[in-house]
């Protein structure tokens, strides 16, 4: 590829960036609220004299029935009618909605549907809101609602800190294995608990997305940041009809109104890539989760920007020119970040040896960073941390984010990942993922030790996000030739595994005891039955050359059992799958009472905003709810 | 005598060896995903010496040909590790950073995605964008063959 190949190529993705953009804009702008074109209305009467398509659903209203939004919370208001509709009438509590919000509806014909929105709006008073949208035209009358809540509570002792861990897949087994391994069992009982499993209040979690039963990690992540449901791939906003993830209606998370409300300052540490769904979901909208050169680029352009941002994903940040780089442009966000002035770690050494005054951004590797087995555990292996030998920990990170943002005195809000033990859990390897739940416990610790010792004033939430279908069915023993599923030990037989910690340093010192745990997957690809411990992570599975999901070969011991898994073969599932699962929370400090029985993971914003006791009228709401630009091309 | 003949003997064999091993790839230096890159940080990885040198040589390379985005592409993406996703279709960015894009002429079927295959083509490096697709690669190999 010669030097004059590569400008014609960069002409020409430039030429076609900016005739998409045009014609973009020049769409919305030739849209009006034009009456719908006789060929669209016949269209419509077709599909209705067939009965099928325009219903009351063919309304949709965002945000949707049963949301529940707190006093001040900014959020984009969109009504989608039917082509063919004319007469669109929305109003809230029987008042004109534009009277209501105090704000002109924008209403875009997109062929597809009519649009009407009204962006940056917010309930200022607690209370019920009844929406009713109305049309009609050759489909006769349609009409929707839509009731939401608006709540504004505070705890009797406020919190002026909030740490949230979020233990990514972490299952109530998932937890329970970490316990087995870290804690051992003597005379039937465990000698000791989890940090985690200590705390004063609990909770059982509902995952659910609005769209789906079983969510991934960027629609819970939302429910927790925004207390309200979103769709599987999207984070902070509601889905409309429009193809283009970054303009659905969004909705503000608790990063972006306690920074404008409160002043309080704010962070994200995980050791998945930064811009990965969980810390991404902190602050930002988008229908798509793979938009991870926007997300990376969002981090820095608003009023608020995030005092700490630290974890793996440095392929987003580097421009395309460099080795590694997954950007589609030529941003250097590393150097734009020093220009805002953040100090910037590229290892565990760089992050110890920076300063608390100022912001920090930490990148230790390209994705993902490494697991605490590889990274920590075994022998370093370049093979495996492909040259990224000196990664920090989630303790690590935390450590150093609290010491930043600790110099605020309004108080802070920091979400630490345990990002691993789901990405583990999907492989199939629970030893990988039971060691970054031990990490995780440990970081967990360390907070508690610190809230202690700073007047008690932080509230700690735990929660996971999903759960895995992993499952502890007894113990596992090879003797007298017996392997595989002959090896597998249930009830009396399983008796004890025989994972020892020597060194009292909370993890096993070898995950391969000869007894060790028989875990079942409950959802996975054809994959080799294997109960040891793998020395290389490994994938469970893979593709054919005709696109079906097949057993990797790699993945089989001497002797394994081929299982036939129980997700479909063809639609390029390979991993493990998330289950529908509760999981549970655990809260301590000021406002953590609010936790109890069984809860929508929505409630977790309204827990972190009540025992804040916050007045989300103050402030200025963010950059991203006037900004609809930058989408991946 | 002898020795003239012995000498016309050898030349005429190493001819020989020359032309049958040409297409054959016989010249093309082997290269493993282990020897691309001399470091690794945050801000960037470094190739290796190795990479650096035999750029516009012959290099031969196996590994695992990864889902390609259509039956018929004129190239695909060489992988260390089998890969389940396609790198064009996958949003979840796992796809890991040494891959080698593979330029064949012509066009290429798709093989099975668990087998190691060995390609031989023109080592090419530095930041591309693919024409077609917006791919962007660091490593290629240009007018490939694939055994």
């Amino acid at each position: 590829m010669n030097v004059n190949r590569r400008l014609k190529v960069f002409v020409q993705l430039s030429l076609v960036g900016a005739l998409s953009m045009s014609f973009g804009s020049l769409a919305q702008a030739a849209a009006p609220a034009a009456a719908p074109t006789a060929i669209s209305q016949q269209a419509e009467f077709h599909n209705n004299a067939r009965g099928s398509v325009v219903t009351e659903d063919s309304i949709t209203i965002l945000p949707i029935n049963r949301a529940k939004l707190w006093a001040g919370q900014r959020f984009d208001f969109e009504v989608e009618f039917p082509t063919g509709s004319t007469n669109q009438k929305v109003t809230i509590n029987g008042k004109d909605a534009e009277d209501v919000f105090g704000k002109k509806a924008t209403i875009t014909n997109y062929g597809t549907h009519i649009s009407y929105r009204i962006n940056n709006v917010t309930f200022s008073k607690p209370g019920s809101e009844a929406v009713s949208a109305t049309a009609s035209g050759v489909i006769g009358n349609l009409s929707k609602r839509a009731n939401y809540t608006v709540v504004k509570e505070a705890a009797k002792r406020k919190a002026k800190n909030v740490i949230l861990f979020i233990g990514d897949g972490m299952s109530m087994q998932a937890k329970e294995l970490g316990r087995i391994l870290s804690k051992g069992l003597s005379d039937g009982k465990f000698n000791d608990l989890l940090a985690m499993e200590k705390m004063p209040n609990m909770a059982l979690i509902t995952t659910s997305g609005y769209d789906s039963l079983v969510t991934d990690s960027a629609n819970s992540m939302s429910a927790y940041m925004t207390g309200n449901k979103s769709v599987v791939n999207a984070m902070g906003v509601y889905e409309n009809k429009t193809k283009t993830p970054l303009d659905d209606p969004k909705v503000e998370t608790v990063a972006e109104i306690l920074s404008r409300s409160k002043k309080m300052s704010y962070g994200m540490v995980s050791t998945a890539a930064i811009t990965d769904a969980t810390p991404a979901a902190v602050m930002s909208h988008t229908r798509r989760r793979g938009e991870q050169n926007y997300i990376a680029s969002e981090y820095l352009n608003r009023n608020n920007p995030p005092k700490v941002v630290m974890g793996g994903g440095a392929q987003f940040f580097l421009p395309l020119s460099t080795p590694g780089s997954k950007r589609k442009d030529n941003r250097n966000l590393i150097n734009e970040f020093k220009e805002k002035g953040y100090q910037f770690a590229g290892t565990k050494a760089e992050l110890n040896a920076l300063d608390s005054d100022k912001p920090i951004l930490g990148l230790f590797t390209m994705s993902h960073m490494n697991v605490y087995m590889d990274r920590e555990f075994l022998p370093k292996n370049k093979k495996v941390l492909k040259g990224f030998m000196d990664q920090p920990g989630l303790l690590d990170m935390t450590k150093k984010a609290v010491s930043v943002l600790e110099k605020n005195p309004n108080g802070f809000f920091l979400m630490s990942e345990g990002g691993s033990i789901d990405k583990q859990l999907h492989t199939m390897d629970w030893q990988r993922a039971t060691y970054d739940t031990i990490e995780f416990d440990k970081t967990i610790e360390w907070a508690q030790d610190y809230a202690k010792k700073h007047n008690d004033d932080t509230l700690i939430i735990v929660v996971a996000d999903h759960a895995h279908g992993v499952s502890i069915s007894g113990t596992y023993k090879e003797e007298n030739g017996k392997v595989g599923r002959e090896a597998v030990r249930v009830y009396g037989d399983a008796k004890w595994p025989t994972f020892v910690d020597a060194n009292h340093d909370g993890f096993p010192d070898n995950p391969d005891p000869d007894v060790t745990l028989a875990v079942q997957y409950a959802n996975a690809p054809d994959h080799y039955e294997n109960y040891r411990f793998q020395q290389e992570p490994t994938v469970p599975a893979t593709v054919d050359a005709k696109g079906k999901v097949t057993a990797n070969p790699k993945r089989a011991p001497q002797g394994a059992r081929l299982v036939e898994g129980d997700i479909p073969t063809t639609t390029g599932e390979t991993q493990e799958c998330h289950s529908a699962d509760d999981v549970v929370l655990m809260a301590q400090g000021p406002g953590s009472e609010y936790f109890h029985g069984v809860m929508d993971n929505t409630e977790v914003f309204f827990g972190i905003l009540r025992a804040l006791g916050v007045d989300a009228s103050k402030g200025t709401p963010e950059v991203p709810f006037t900004s609809q630009e930058g989408a991946q091309k | 005598m002898s020795f003239l003949l012995s000498f016309k003997k050898r030349i005429l064999s190493l001819l020989l060896v020359a032309v049958l091993a040409l297409p054959a790839g016989a010249f093309a230096a082997y290269m493993d995903f282990s020897e691309m890159y001399a470091g690794a940080s945050a801000e960037g990885l470094v190739f290796s010496d190795k990479l650096n040198e035999l750029a516009g040589s012959s290099v031969t390379m196996t590994g695992y040909m990864a889902p390609p985005l259509k039956p018929s592409i004129d190239f695909f993406v060489l992988t260390e590790t089998p890969m389940s996703v396609c790198p064009f279709c996958s949003t979840d960015a796992d796809w890991p950073y040494n891959i080698v894009v593979v330029y064949v002429d012509g066009s290429v079927e798709a093989l099975p995605y668990d087998q190691e295959v060995s390609v031989t083509g023109t080592l090419d490096i530095g930041s591309y964008v693919d024409d077609n697709t917006g791919f962007v690669s660091q490593v290629r190999l240009l007018s490939a063959s694939v055994e």
